[in-house]
């Protein structure tokens, strides 16, 4: 099946500063693809290129089936909506939507029909007339969004569309784009920095960290195995507790040692053979059972230093082994402060990482 | 002492140093009206009152005959056909060279901030440069330059120093306009089709009223007032009117018409000063507007 978006070893660079070194990505039609990571990552830089708006150094841009490497952002068959709105302040709604198609000479009918399609999907229809200056933000960015979809192309890129909302518009308007994408069902790629986005909107989430991608998967297989060090430690909120020690296979089975702990890896599923040296053994928050010892699993004897009660769930944090590790628990806590734990370790939902931070 | 429980609005009080600056203002704005008021009454006298030497006294009956000969009487040497060709001739020199200067100006600055070509960091250093340097320096090698390309002692020529002269600042205060314009703007018009000329007419244009309408005051009172490039550049036939009122202040044929002087001097200023006080609310939006999001 052709690819929607083709990217073939591309390279960015300014002078002599590399921003991506050789990347390559296909996405698939109708796939919604978000760029994760932290500021600087060249995330935006990435989605800019595909936009056109960006001069590569090398490599090849494919947007449906065409090469478009050379071509003007409006020959692209794009839609991008911007972190800023980007509202041409000095027009209403109505010409904010209809800018693109008037320059590209629609017949006028066809711009009409088109501004009310979109205006009607966007809820926009009693803004029309409006000047971006009357509008709040979240109904900026859905003219922004709007004027992206008016185009009706193959691909839409978001710049971290969300970032300027508050906490509630940013909700709303999440589920609302997940929703656009589920009814157009267009190709979407999406750059972010929040890992509640990447996760609840991605088909699949390329998490960057200095131009290079760390690993491109679905949600569910990032958030659960994680590719390297850094994959776990980005997402999720609270981070993956890591503790540091060693494989041991001196008794034909492998173990994981650290500061008297002796875990059983004969459970966790390891990608290759396991060898024995230094290694990082990963779990989160909720993959602690409170009750350990009744499990039969291996357990952590320690005393509770903080509870944070977030209405559904709660974290208790406490030290072990000289770091602050944490417990995530569904519900109300009866637990306090001071209280001793000794919760259990689920390995077959933990993750082991070798001494180059790569998953074993 | 008992102090009053602070409740509601704070009392306002009138100070004795308030009132000292009260003072001082309403003061300081008589000592700038007095010229005006003299420059007034003595245009309305008659030169005999004048000899009486009472410089503040209102006159004693209104005579507009000054005014009159200011306007299509007073001499310039042997020519006597008062001020209002010179009052034309600003016109003609002052009209397009505020548009071309405020359009070209605006153009570069647009380009400087959104488009950064290259090398734009050191074109508007030069740029700056030039208007840094005492216009006066550059009056000959001008003068040459224009005399080869057919344009000294011309209409055209007088309007082309004017846009040059006026570009540095121009492009200044539009560059530091446009830089306050995000850049994803210039984007999303890309991704729209949008070029370079229609993104500037049909949305950074629009955005820049304030801007065009402070440039334009500054350029029209600047260019209005210029005294020396007129002289040297204008050419007999388009002199302005601020050379043809030194004309007629400093001809001195028997007696000083003080009276048709003054005329003739407010006549020249009146322009700027109606500019100023009919526009005096866009110049202050316009000022005002680099600070605030359009």
């Amino acid at each position: 099946m052709q690819s929607a978006v083709s990217i073939k070893d591309l390279k960015i660079a300014y002078g002599d500063h590399t921003v991506i070194e050789k990347m390559s990505i296909d996405i698939a039609p109708r796939e919604f693809l978000v760029l994760l990571g932290p500021s600087g990552c060249g995330k935006s830089t990435l989605l800019n290129a595909i936009a056109g708006l960006q001069d590569i150094t090398g490599g090849e841009i494919w947007i449906s089936g065409k090469n478009v490497t050379w071509d003007e952002p409006k020959d692209r068959g794009i839609g991008m909506v911007f972190q800023s709105y980007a509202l041409y302040p000095r027009m209403s709604v109505r010409k904010n939507l209809s800018f693109g198609l008037r320059v590209a000479g629609l017949p006028k009918a066809e711009i009409e029909a088109r501004v009310a399609r979109t205006a009607a999907l966007l809820h926009l229809d009693k803004l029309l007339d409006r000047r971006p200056a009357e509008l709040s933000g979240g109904q900026r960015q859905r003219v922004a969004i709007g004027r992206a979809l008016v185009r009706e192309v193959d691909v839409f890129l978001f710049d971290e569309p969300l970032s300027n909302l508050d906490a509630k518009l940013r909700n709303e308007l999440r589920v609302e784009i997940k929703k656009l994408h589920q009814s157009l069902g267009n190709t979407m790629i999406y750059v972010t920095h929040d890992q509640i986005e990447a996760l609840t909107l991605a088909d699949r989430i390329a998490i960057m960290r200095d131009g290079v991608i760390q690993q491109l998967a679905s949600p569910a297989e990032i958030y659960h195995r994680p590719a390297n060090l850094f994959v776990a430690g980005f997402i999720g909120a609270p981070a993956m507790n890591f503790i540091e020690g060693r494989i041991d296979r001196s008794n034909g089975s492998p173990v994981f040692l650290c500061n008297g702990l002796a875990v059983d890896l004969s459970g966790y599923s390891f990608q290759a053979a396991a060898a024995e040296g230094p290694a990082t053994l990963g779990f989160r928050p909720e993959h602690l059972v409170l009750d350990g010892a009744a499990g039969g699993l291996p357990s952590i004897s320690s005393r509770v230093s903080v509870v944070e009660p977030m209405g559904s769930d709660a974290v208790l944090w406490f030290d072990w082994a000289g770091q602050s590790l944490s417990l995530r628990l569904m519900g109300d806590v009866t637990l306090q402060s001071g209280d001793a734990l000794a919760p259990g370790l689920d390995i077959t939902k933990a993750s082991l990482f070798g001494a180059d931070g790569s998953r074993l | 002492m008992a102090r009053t429980h602070p409740n509601g609005p704070r009392p306002t009080h009138m100070t004795a140093g308030r009132i000292g600056l009260y003072a001082f203002l309403v003061i300081a704005a008589l000592f700038f009206l007095l010229p005006l008021y003299a420059m007034i009454v003595t245009s309305l006298k008659t030169m005999d009152e004048i000899r009486l030497g009472r410089i503040f006294a209102l006159p004693e009956t209104l005579d507009i005959s000054a005014w009159i000969t200011a306007w299509s009487g007073a001499c310039m040497g042997t020519v006597c056909v008062g001020i209002r060709t010179g009052f034309w001739n600003s016109f003609a020199i002052t009209v397009p060279s505020v548009a071309l200067s405020v359009f070209i100006g605006a153009v570069n600055g647009y380009a400087l901030s959104l488009w950064r070509p290259r090398g734009a960091s050191v074109l508007f250093g030069l740029l700056m440069a030039g208007g840094l340097i005492p216009y006066q320096i550059f009056l000959y090698p001008m003068v040459r330059a224009m005399a080869n390309i057919d344009l000294y002692n011309s209409l055209a020529g007088i309007i082309l120093v004017h846009v040059i002269f006026g570009l540095p600042l121009v492009t200044l205060l539009f560059r530091n306009y446009f830089v306050s314009v995000p850049e994803e703007l210039c984007k999303a018009a890309r991704v729209d089709g949008a070029g370079f000329w229609r993104i500037f007419f049909e949305i950074m244009l629009p955005m820049a009223v304030p801007m065009i309408v402070v440039v334009s005051m500054l350029q029209f009172t600047g260019i209005w007032n210029d005294f020396l490039l007129g002289l040297v550049f204008a050419g007999r036939d388009n002199l302005p009117m601020t050379v043809q009122l030194n004309n007629i202040v400093n001809t001195t044929m028997g007696e000083r018409t003080y009276n048709v002087n003054m005329a003739a001097t407010i006549l020249t200023a009146i322009v700027p000063l109606a500019i100023y006080f009919l526009s005096g609310r866009w110049f202050v939006r316009g000022i005002a507007a680099g600070a605030v999001k359009g």
